[in-house]
């Protein structure tokens, strides 16, 4: 290996990994505020993706239809579990979150599709669109046993997976896409030939990633999240509702996700399956950061992007396979690193 | 219902299993083959996830790594599929023991998220490896075959198939009855638990995770001869929750359960593939999996236990017979009254700047009762950390019975002669009071995994039974050995710690804080039968908060405060020292 490729490697790893970044922070950030492993943020990316393909070969995503059906789902859970509490009066407010928001927010973009708007309109449009669907999901899936073991939401959590796996067949078949390129810029940089795609990605993760640091340390939501994901009974006698934390958690974690699909698009083809590797890979870097560090988990992502990298230089076939035995020594150095006490399984 | 109908009952299943393949239709019998082949997994399951609280996404690839062995051997290089089994099962548990080792002191879910990883890495090893046909898999596999008789129709195997797994049951039940099934069972509990009686956790989980993955391999092998064609597919991640599934749709924790879950689970894919197209046409196979992922998560959020728990509940209960008197288990030489038993010497424990024990030295001497007290923050729970194994000190030597167990781990000063209870009591509340103090026998017998498994020791399981019942005897709990722990009140839960730890027959029992959180009544028991264990020549090392408790029955006590020993003497002199009275009054005026 000469040291062009090197660099090449290099770069193409940092941008691959900065993709896996964002998913990753998105997974630590819903971790430390509702202990689930969220392993279908992969999903959310590829489908942000199959969105914005969909939008731009002027069809009508099948992501409208997805959250159409989810939000009913949430709304008739929602109602059921209201009527059981004996808290009808909550309705209105209730319809209007699970129901009318959705609703307005694919309507919207429906309208506005027809008016065959440019690009920048139609990023926004695939970020709207799938920003819903996490925070609907966990209503529908997470909230009933929100204060499970982290065992229990993360079986629950692989399953809901093979679920959006399948729904991704269902509602933008097998064909695999790959999106118009931001932004035809690049420069060269000692010598090695930099696109504007991968600075753009670059970019995007570590926006996101300070953006994030200031509304934990900054803002007082960022606070309660942070109080919700150390002890829910504690910050819930503060008058913090560990359900709206999770939510917004929800919410930021898809965007993010959201924005590191549209950043691929460009450059790998994604499928309806493709969720699942960058997921799990994400995951990988989360843990390198222990699952509670933001910097943590952008670096351990990175990290996993440029082994991939180089892995897949000196074998394609077994990439992967590299990746995941990885994992294991990363496992151990954060089990020994992390002194925790000892969890009693549940009976 | 008595063990004769329960054995009735196994007797007609078993019936029932060999005339079916006379009664069904060649379809149903090869979906039955599938149901014993998908069972054995989920068994393990059952014992690894249920039974040992291990959760694990990664069997599907043990499954795969015996199929691969076995197809290798027979298809590839010729060699009989006997020679298959051999390979594919010392294979599985090779890789089985090495991945055991490295991540089974992983903690909570960083342990099932190794699981996820492993699995993945060798789900993507078979198809990227050229010598096992990559993504085409391997075909043409031989079939078993007993002399020249080959199974080769699915009613042919389905009698190996079954065979296999009644005994898998059988011989599965017979282990979780017996010392390391007891032991497995008691996992869940922590490892602070299980070392305090003198098992080894890591060992006792390598060994479960080992055998889990050798029922997979079990059913790889079987897998591989049954199709007669293996790819990737069947042995992915998605397989490996399935299995999860099965063990959990059935009850973890019961081996019925995963044959239970094998069948409803196979059963309900194949009726979703029959009735889904007429639902929604040509879109059959995407929604399987979201109906499938869809039912699991519902029966995550709504029945957690399992159909067999369920089930269980409304059946009557298994009348069991008092143990019999039988010889009784070996017993320690105990030191002679007076001897110096136990000596701490200037031990220290910091945690980062904080010395939460400072220079305390003292020493127990057989036959008395000590007290070690001290208001909150005196460093009593670290002390006892320390003398129980569960922290290292800093600096200083501790020695027991003459030898030093400063550096020991929790399980070998367990063994040498320390039973210990919990300030929060840790019991098994889903194993009876019996089953619970034979627990604390352990490290006393030796019943390993096979003789376990086929029943070979029966005269000491029928003397580990009989020293239980004494020690319940003993403190007063005799009248109900088959009540289960978690019903009995907290007074009562602390003596059965009691029982349970002098079932280990120790020369020095170190109970933390027990009178913590009693009724008066309950103190009053307690303290009785601390006196009459006394009266029994015990040492007992008592750490408590409660001066009232320890005033009427020590005979010595230690004070430490922030960390430092105060004073040391008999209650009269405590009470009257103004030292003690300062640290727990705050002063004289």
């Amino acid at each position: 290996m000469t040291s062009d490729i090197a660099a090449i490697l290099a770069i193409d790893g940092i941008a691959t990994g900065a993709v896996y970044a964002l998913v990753a922070i998105g997974t630590v950030l819903i971790f430390t505020v509702t202990r689930v492993i969220f392993i279908p943020f992969g999903d959310i990316a590829a489908f942000t993706a199959l969105t914005l393909a969909a939008l731009d070969a002027k069809r009508f995503p099948g992501t409208g239809a997805l959250v159409v059906i989810l939000a009913c789902l949430a709304t008739l859970i929602e109602i059921i579990s209201l009527m059981r509490n004996g808290e009808l009066r909550l309705l209105p407010r209730a319809l209007l979150f699970y129901l009318v928001l959705p609703f307005a927010v694919v309507g919207a973009a429906w309208l506005t599709m027809r008016m065959d708007p440019p690009l920048a309109v139609r990023l926004v449009l695939a970020l709207m669109l799938i920003t819903p669907i996490a925070p609907l999901l966990d209503r529908i899936v997470f909230r009933p046993i929100a204060d499970g073991t982290v065992l229990l939401l993360l079986t629950v959590s692989v399953a809901l997976h093979f679920a959006l796996v399948g729904l991704g067949l269902l509602f933008f078949g097998p064909e695999g896409v790959r999106t118009e390129p931001l932004t035809s810029f690049s420069t060269e940089f000692a010598g090695v030939l930099i696109s504007g795609q991968t600075m753009l990605i670059v970019i995007a993760a570590l926006v996101f990633s300070g953006f994030l640091y200031l509304f934990f340390d900054f803002t007082l939501v960022g606070k309660s999240l942070r109080a919700t994901a150390v002890n829910r009974t504690g910050s819930r006698l503060m008058g913090i509702r560990p359900a709206r934390a999770g939510t917004i958690a929800y919410l930021l974690g898809s965007l993010m996700a959201g924005v590191s699909g549209i950043l691929i698009a460009p450059v790998n083809t994604v499928f309806y399956d493709s969720g699942f590797l960058i997921g799990l890979k994400a995951f990988v870097g989360a843990i390198v950061g222990g699952m509670t560090s933001y910097p943590g988990a952008a670096i351990g992502a990175v990290g996993v992007g440029i082994l991939e990298s180089f892995a897949s230089f000196e074998s394609s076939a077994l990439k992967d396979v590299i990746v995941f035995s990885l994992l294991i020594p990363v496992l151990i150095w954060r089990s020994l690193a992390s002194l925790h006490s000892e969890e009693e399984i549940e009976e | 219902m008595t063990r004769f109908h329960v054995q009735l009952a196994a007797l007609a299943a078993v019936v029932g299993l060999v005339l079916a393949p006379f009664a069904l239709s060649p379809f149903s019998i090869t979906l039955m083959n599938y149901i014993g082949i998908y069972s054995l997994v989920a068994i393990g399951l059952a014992l690894l996830t249920g039974v040992g609280g291990i959760v694990s996404f990664g069997q599907a690839a043990f499954v795969g790594v015996a199929a691969y062995a076995t197809a290798w051997v027979s298809a590839l290089n010729g060699y009989s599929p006997w020679l298959g089994l051999v390979f594919g099962v010392a294979l599985t548990c090779g890789v089985a023991a090495i991945l055991g080792v490295v991540t089974l002191r992983l903690q909570g879910h960083f342990l099932s998220l190794s699981t996820v990883a492993w699995g993945l890495a060798i789900g993507f090893l078979f198809g990227n490896v050229e010598g096992l046909g990559r993504f085409n898999g391997i075909s043409s596999i031989p079939p078993i075959s007993f002399g020249s008789f080959a199974l080769v129709s699915s009613s042919q195997i389905y009698f190996l198939i079954w065979g296999i797994v009644a005994a898998v049951l059988f011989l599965g039940y017979n282990l979780l009855d017996s010392r390391l099934g007891r032991a497995m069972r008691a996992l869940r509990g922590g490892n602070t638990l299980v070392e305090s009686l003198g098992i080894n956790a890591f060992r006792i989980k390598l060994v479960t995770f080992v055998i889990a993955a050798a029922l997979a391999s079990l059913s790889g092998w079987l897998y591989a001869h049954m199709s007669r064609f293996i790819s990737p597919g069947p042995f992915d991640a998605g397989m490996g929750i399935e299995y999860l599934m099965m063990s959990m749709v059935g009850g973890a924790g019961s081996l019925l359960g995963g044959v239970v879950g094998a069948a409803v689970v196979t059963l309900l894919k194949n009726s979703v593939q029959d009735y889904l197209p007429l639902i929604a046409k040509g879109a059959s196979g995407q929604l399987e999996i979201v109906a499938f992922s869809a039912l699991f998560i519902l029966f995550l959020q709504w029945a957690r236990q399992g159909i067999v728990p369920f089930v269980a509940r409304y059946l009557p209960k298994v009348r069991r017979e008092r143990p019999q008197p039988a010889p009784p288990l070996p017993r320690r030489a105990q030191p002679a009254p007076g001897e110096l038993l136990l000596k701490v010497e200037g031990a220290e424990r910091r945690f980062g700047g904080l010395v939460a024990v400072n220079n305390v030295s003292f020493e127990v001497r057989a036959g008395e009762i000590l007290a070690v007290i001290g208001p909150n923050g005196a460093g009593k729970s670290t002390m006892f950390n320390c003398l129980t194994g569960a922290l290292r000190v800093n600096k200083g030597e501790i020695v027991f019975a003459g030898r030093p167990i400063t550096r020991d781990a929790q399980s070998r000063i367990a063994k040498a002669g320390i039973a210990r209870t919990f300030q929060h009591v840790k019991l098994r509340p889903r194993m009876s009071l019996l089953e619970n103090v034979m627990l604390g026998t352990y490290a006393r017998t030796g019943t390993g995994l096979f003789a376990g498994a086929f029943r070979l020791n029966q005269h000491e399981e029928a003397s580990t039974r009989h020293e239980a019942l004494m020690q319940l005897e003993r403190v007063g709990l005799g009248d109900k050995p088959f009540e289960l722990a978690g019903n009995l009140p907290l007074g009562n839960q602390r003596i059965l710690e009691i029982a349970r730890a002098l079932a280990a027959d120790p020369t020095l029992l170190v109970l933390d804080e027990p009178a913590a959180g009693l009724r008066r009544q309950e103190k009053l028991r307690l303290a009785e039968l601390l006196q009459a264990l006394r009266a029994d020549n015990l040492t007992i090392l008592i750490v408590e908060h409660d001066m009232e408790f320890v005033m009427s029955l020590v005979d010595r006590i230690v004070v430490l405060d922030f960390g430092s020993k105060l004073c040391e003497g008999a209650p009269a002199a405590i009470r009257s020292d103004e030292r003690v009275q300062e640290a727990y009054l705050g002063g004289v005026a």
